[in-house]
C-alpha cells in the first residue's frame, strides 16, 4: 500500500489538507482483522463527501471538523466520532458499529441503515431514520419533519422535539419521543410502553450518556392501518 | 444539483473582500454545478445613476457604445456594466433596443451588476474578475440544468426588477401558469426557465409595495415545486426552502457576515468560520437580513 501514512503513539493521523481523501478511504478499505492501526484521526475534513464509508473492521475514527454527505455510510463495525457536523445521509446504511456526531447532522441521517448505534448530540434535520432497517438512532436534540418516515424496525429516541409528521407510513420501528411532536404522520400512534419497552429505551439512553428518566418519554409505533389494501379505497389510487 | 452561495456582509470592513471570497465560495460549488455560473454583486452606487449591465455577443464593441452614448462603461468580458443618469434609462433603453438589438440588458440597479456564462465556475468568475469586486452583498450560483438548456440567458441569477436578483436549486411545478399570470400584471421575461418566474414574482410583490419578507411568505403560497431560493435586494439578503425542503442548505452567521451555501463546504475557508453560528434554515420560513440604508 502506497499510502503516505504518518504513525505517532499507535494513532494514524490523516490530514485531509494535505492527502486525498481517496487515499483516506483505500487505506482504511485496506485493513485486514490482523491490522494495529485501529485508531485513526482525521483533520480538516472542511466538510468533505464521504469521509470514512464502507470500513469493515472494528476500528476507532475520529474526525476533527465538519463532514459532507455520506459520512461513516455503510459502516460496518467501526466506531466513528464526528467532532463537527455531519451532512446529510450520515451513517446512511450502517450494519454495525457507532457513529457519534457531536454537533448537529443534516437529513437523512441514519437512512435505512440495518444495524449499530447512531448518536447526534445535537438536533437532526429533516428525514431522520427515514426507512430505517435495524439501526438504533439516539438524538439528543430535536429531529426535523417526516423523521422516522417508513421506518421498519430498530429504536429511535428523540430527546428534544419532532417535526412535522413523524413516523409517517410506519412498519416495526419503535419511536420514542421525550419533547413535543408537531404532528403525527400517517398510520402512526401513540402506544403504551411496556416494561421491555422501557428497558430497551434504558439501554439506549445509557449508551449515549444521556441522563433522562426513561419515563418522561412517550412510545410511538405503526397502527398497521396501512399494511393490508382496503377494497374501499381502490377509488384513490 | 445546482450549487448556491451568498455573503450579506455586517462588517463594512471586509467589502473589500467580498468579490474574492464569494469567487471562492463558486469554485468549491463546482462539483454541484460545472455547466454554467454566474453572479450579482451590489457595490457602491452614484447617487443619481443607474447601472445598466449588459451582455453583448462576442467581439462587441462596448468602448465605442460608451462613447456613442457618451456614458461610462466599464467592460468584463462580454458583459459591460454602462452608467447612466437614473431618470435618462428608459431613454437609454429604447436607444439600446434600436440601435444594439443584439445587446441584452440583464440587470439594472443603483447598486447591483450582474454577471452570468456558461463554463466552469472558477472559470466564470475570473473572466469577469469577480476576486476584484467589492460590495455589501453577493449571491451566486453554480449551475447543473435540468428545466431549460445549458445556456447563458438560462444561468443564474435572474433579474427582473431594480436591484433584485433570486437564484434557485430545485424545479418549479407551476411557472408556466404563474408566468401566464405575471405577464398580465406587466412582469417581463427573457427565458422560459422556472426560475425566471420565481423572480418575477418576487419582483411583482415588491413593486406591489410587499417588503422582502413578506413576498417571500406570499412565495411559500404561489409557488410549487421544490426550491432553495437565496434572494437579493439593494439592502437585503432572503432565504427561502419549500416545505418539504429536499435541497441542501447551510447557513454561518457571525458579527462580521451572514453566509449561505448548499453545502458547508462553500464556507469552510470564509474568515471566522470556526466560530460562526452554524445552522440549517427550516423549511417554509423566511429568513431575511437588511442593512441600513
Amino acid at each position: 500500500m502506497n499510502v503516505a501514512l504518518r504513525t505517532s503513539t499507535d494513532v494514524v493521523t490523516f490530514d485531509l489538507a494535505s492527502e486525498p481523501l481517496r487515499a483516506l478511504n483505500a487505506g482504511l478499505a485496506a485493513l485486514t482483522p490482523a491490522t494495529n492501526r485501529t485508531a485513526w484521526r482525521i483533520t480538516n475534513p472542511r466538510g468533505a463527501h464521504a469521509i470514512a464509508v464502507g470500513v469493515t473492521l472494528p476500528v476507532d475514527i475520529t474526525i476533527e471538523g465538519h463532514v459532507g454527505y455520506y459520512c461513516a455510510g455503510m459502516n460496518d463495525g467501526a466506531s466513528v466520532t464526528i467532532a463537527g457536523n455531519a451532512g446529510p445521509g450520515v451513517a446512511e446504511n450502517m450494519m454495525s458499529g457507532t457513529v457519534h456526531v457531536l454537533g448537529d447532522a443534516s437529513q437523512a441521517a441514519g437512512a435505512t441503515a440495518h444495524g449499530g448505534l447512531l448518536i447526534i448530540a445535537g438536533n437532526a434535520a429533516a428525514r431522520c431514520g427515514i426507512s430505517m432497517k435495524g439501526v438504533d438512532i439516539v438524538v439528543k436534540g430535536s429531529v426535523g419533519h417526516m423523521s422516522g418516515f417508513m421506518a421498519q424496525s430498530g429504536n429511535f429516541v428523540i430527546c428534544g422535539d419532532a417535526g412535522e409528521a413523524l413516523g409517517d407510513s410506519l412498519y416495526e420501528a419503535k419511536i420514542f419521543v421525550r419533547g413535543k411532536v408537531a404532528s403525527l404522520g400517517t398510520d402512526c400512534e401513540q402506544k403504551p410502553m411496556t416494561p421491555e419497552d422501557v428497558s430497551i429505551l434504558a439501554s439506549l439512553l445509557r449508551r449515549a450518556d444521556c441522563g433522562f428518566d426513561p419515563a418522561t418519554f412517550r412510545l410511538y409505533g405503526s397502527a398497521r392501518n396501512l399494511y393490508h389494501f382496503h377494497v374501499d379505497n381502490a377509488g384513490d389510487y | 444539483m445546482c450549487g448556491i452561495a451568498g455573503l450579506f456582509l455586517k462588517n463594512p470592513a471586509l467589502e473589500a473582500e467580498l468579490g474574492g471570497l464569494t469567487a471562492g465560495m463558486l469554485a468549491v460549488l463546482s462539483e454541484r454545478g460545472p455547466d454554467s455560473a454566474g453572479f450579482a454583486i451590489y457595490g457602491n452606487g452614484v447617487p443619481g445613476m443607474t447601472k445598466l449591465t449588459l451582455r453583448g455577443p462576442a467581439g462587441f464593441d462596448f468602448a465605442a457604445l460608451g462613447a456613442a452614448l457618451g456614458e461610462k462603461i466599464t467592460i468584463r468580458d462580454d458583459h459591460a456594466v454602462l452608467l447612466v443618469p437614473a431618470d435618462a434609462e428608459g431613454t437609454v433603453r429604447v436607444v439600446l433596443k434600436r440601435d444594439y438589438p443584439a445587446l441584452a440588458v440583464v440587470a439594472a440597479g443603483s447598486r447591483m451588476e450582474l454577471f452570468k456564462g456558461v463554463g466552469l465556475p472558477a472559470d466564470v468568475t475570473a473572466r469577469f474578475g469577480l476576486a476584484g469586486m467589492s460590495g455589501s452583498h453577493a449571491i451566486g450560483h453554480t449551475r447543473m440544468a435540468t428545466e431549460s438548456a445549458v445556456t447563458t440567458q438560462g444561468a443564474h441569477p435572474f433579474s427582473t426588477g431594480p436591484d433584485q436578483c433570486l437564484v434557485h436549486n430545485g424545479s418549479l411545478s407551476n411557472h408556466n401558469d404563474m408566468r401566464r399570470r405575471l405577464i398580465r400584471e406587466h412582469i417581463t421575461f427573457e427565458t422560459q426557465n422556472d426560475t425566471e418566474v420565481a423572480a418575477g414574482f418576487l419582483s411583482w410583490q415588491l413593486r406591489s409595495g410587499a417588503k422582502l419578507d413578506a413576498a417571500l411568505h406570499a412565495a411559500l403560497d404561489a409557488l410549487d415545486g421544490f426550491y432553495t431560493f437565496v434572494v437579493g435586494t439593494e439592502t437585503g439578503f432572503g432565504v427561502l426552502r419549500d416545505p418539504v425542503a429536499c435541497k441542501p442548505a447551510v447557513m454561518a452567521e457571525t458579527d462580521d457576515y451572514v453566509a449561505f451555501g448548499s453545502e458547508y463546504r462553500a464556507m469552510a475557508d470564509l474568515p471566522g468560520i470556526s466560530k460562526a453560528h452554524l445552522f440549517e434554515p427550516e423549511p417554509a420560513q423566511v429568513y431575511f437580513w437588511e442593512r441600513a440604508a
